[in-house]
């Protein structure tokens, strides 16, 4: 990894922790999204634990749309975007950076904290391990699918909306493979196979990413 | 009588008075607190007779009830000191409301998560959507919207009037979350022994959970006087009278009419 | 004293997990509650003995 992508890294890094406090805004909206449900439908602990690990994931996959909102957007607000597409390295590392970062201060901590929702949501013993395992696999595809429609709509006025329905799509797959691998955990299954799967996903967003967020950047500067 | 209200009121919008005379209170609160805290904790943990129904797990009131109750208060205090802040627009009132949220959303945490631990050996699982712990995992959402606020807006008065307002709504809307929540409750059969329910206590068992409110009450208030002088010190950073305290200019030096301020 | 010997005390008729931790956790935000002002005075002095310097300047 070159000098200036070591650089990005760090400064996004910097710029994320002195901002502590809106890192914890996804997590929250994480558990109180979680906690509707009960209130929603019951919360009889039978019927909650089985839906309590597609309600986790809709969660985390909620929380990770609205925090990919920002993933460019103050760099594009203050031109520093601009100047990002003109660095040496290719701008494919400078989404990777960036992707990297969303990650590491969303995704990650949704999957640290999805316990603590299984517990609250009843899911049953067997189904916590698949669930941190599927989200730690899950959360980097959706930060890098993101990636995509957030270059795409960086700068558009009216973008707000309209991110979530580019890429909704795309994370159906996560969230039918995730799901059904912690059900299988719940039956006492093996749930290799869907891990699997999302591993698969996971090396081809990585590459596909990176690529098209680029392009969609250009085209959005260049708008 | 008139006027000494008016001096109490402009008294209090002082920085500088509060910072003093907050310096001058916090030991008694401190020394008391503990006191009761240590009495009431070691009467409830070794002294109390075990419960009926619950056995020895019932202990964990002396830290669940006065954390909850204290949680609920100090929402209270916030919203009241934001009101206090927009009517008579006195900046104190708004730094008290400020410094309260994040210890009462840890007294919140507290009463959930010795709620929760609690409802283990009584109920058999570790959370149980009952009507008290649900409305106070909606007392922490509330608490974490008004910490949230603070944290995005940097402009320092616009914050205050926004936290205010969001307190103050918050508050009123307390008392509508709490029936729908019982309401809701109700209506799926909740277990017949509620977690936190006191029936009739033995004195023996009462007294020290009396001792322990207070002491949390006491040490409460330790916490808000420190925040509250670490906010004036930055906010007042510019004056004399900060610079005096902190040594950074020679209270020796012969008195300027500028100093004597 | 409730309790016949401090290791039932300790064992509290098989709650005791539950009633320590509980005060555990409780003891641990205590300290927080109490060491959190401390620590942002003095982030807070060195701030504002630094703005000084940087004006006497």
């Amino acid at each position: 990894m070159n000098a200036s992508l070591m650089a990005l890294l760090k400064r996004d890094l910097l710029i994320a922790f002195r901002n502590r406090g809106e890192l914890l805004n996804p997590l929250m909206f994480f558990l109180m999204v979680s906690s509707l449900f009960p209130l929603a439908v019951t919360p009889d602990p039978k019927f909650l634990g089985q839906i309590a690990a597609g309600v986790i994931w809709v969660g985390a996959l909620l929380a990770t749309l609205l925090s990919l909102d920002l993933l460019f957007k103050s760099d594009y607000d203050d031109g520093s975007l601009e100047q990002m597409l003109l660095m040496p390295s290719a701008t494919m590392g400078m989404v990777l950076v960036k992707v990297l970062v969303h990650w590491l201060v969303s995704g990650l901590p949704l999957a640290l904290m999805a316990p603590l929702l299984g517990i609250m949501l009843g899911l049953p013993e067997g189904g916590f391990i698949p669930l941190v395992l599927t989200l730690l696999l899950g959360t980097p595809i959706l930060s890098l699918l993101g990636a995509i429609g957030a270059g795409l709509t960086v700068g558009l006025k009216k973008g707000g909306m309209l991110m979530p329905l580019l890429i909704l799509p795309l994370y159906i797959p996560v969230l039918i493979f995730a799901a059904s691998a912690v059900q299988s955990g719940v039956d006492g299954n093996s749930y290799m196979g869907h891990l699997a799967f999302l591993g698969a996903y996971l090396a081809l967003t990585f590459v596909v990413a990176p690529v098209a967020g680029a392009a969609a950047l250009r085209i959005s500067i260049a708008r | 009588m008139w006027s000494r209200l008016k001096q109490l009121y402009h008294k209090l919008g002082s920085p500088k008075w509060f910072y003093e005379i907050s310096l001058k209170w916090s030991p008694w609160f401190l020394y008391s607190g503990i006191a009761l805290l240590a009495t009431g904790v070691v009467w409830g943990l070794a002294f109390a007779p075990a419960d009926y129904l619950q056995g020895n797990s019932f202990r964990i009131i002396y830290i669940h009830v006065p954390s909850a109750l204290l949680s609920q208060s100090a929402y209270m205090l916030m919203a009241v000191a934001g009101l206090v802040g927009l009517v008579w627009k006195m900046k104190m009132s708004f730094v008290v409301g400020k410094v309260v949220a994040p210890i009462g959303a840890s007294m919140a945490i507290l009463a959930l998560l010795t709620g929760a631990i609690w409802g283990k050996p009584t109920w058999g699982t570790w959370w149980v959507w009952d009507a008290r712990l649900t409305s106070m995992l909606i007392l922490l959402f509330l608490y974490m919207g008004v910490m949230a606020i603070y944290n995005a807006i940097e402009d320092d008065e616009l914050a205050n009037k926004a936290a205010a307002v969001l307190a103050i709504v918050g508050s009123i809307n307390i008392p509508v979350i709490k029936y729908s929540v019982e309401w809701w409750n109700t209506l799926h059969q909740p277990a017949t022994i509620t977690l936190t329910e006191k029936p009739s206590m033995a004195t023996e068992m009462f007294i020290p959970l009396v001792l322990t409110i207070i002491g949390f009450y006491c040490l409460f208030t330790v916490w808000v006087f420190a925040r509250t002088r670490n906010e004036i010190l930055w906010r007042e950073r510019r004056t004399n009278w900060v610079k005096k305290v902190l040594h950074l200019i020679d209270t020796n030096k012969a008195v300027t009419k500028k100093d004597a301020q | 004293m409730f309790f016949d010997s401090f290791s039932s005390f300790i064992h509290m008729n098989g709650h005791g997990f539950y009633v320590w931790v509980c005060y555990g956790i409780a003891a641990v935000i205590v300290m927080t509650n109490f060491i959190s002002p401390v620590l942002k005075r003095k982030k807070i002095i060195k701030d504002i003995e630094r703005q000084v310097r940087r004006e006497q300047k």
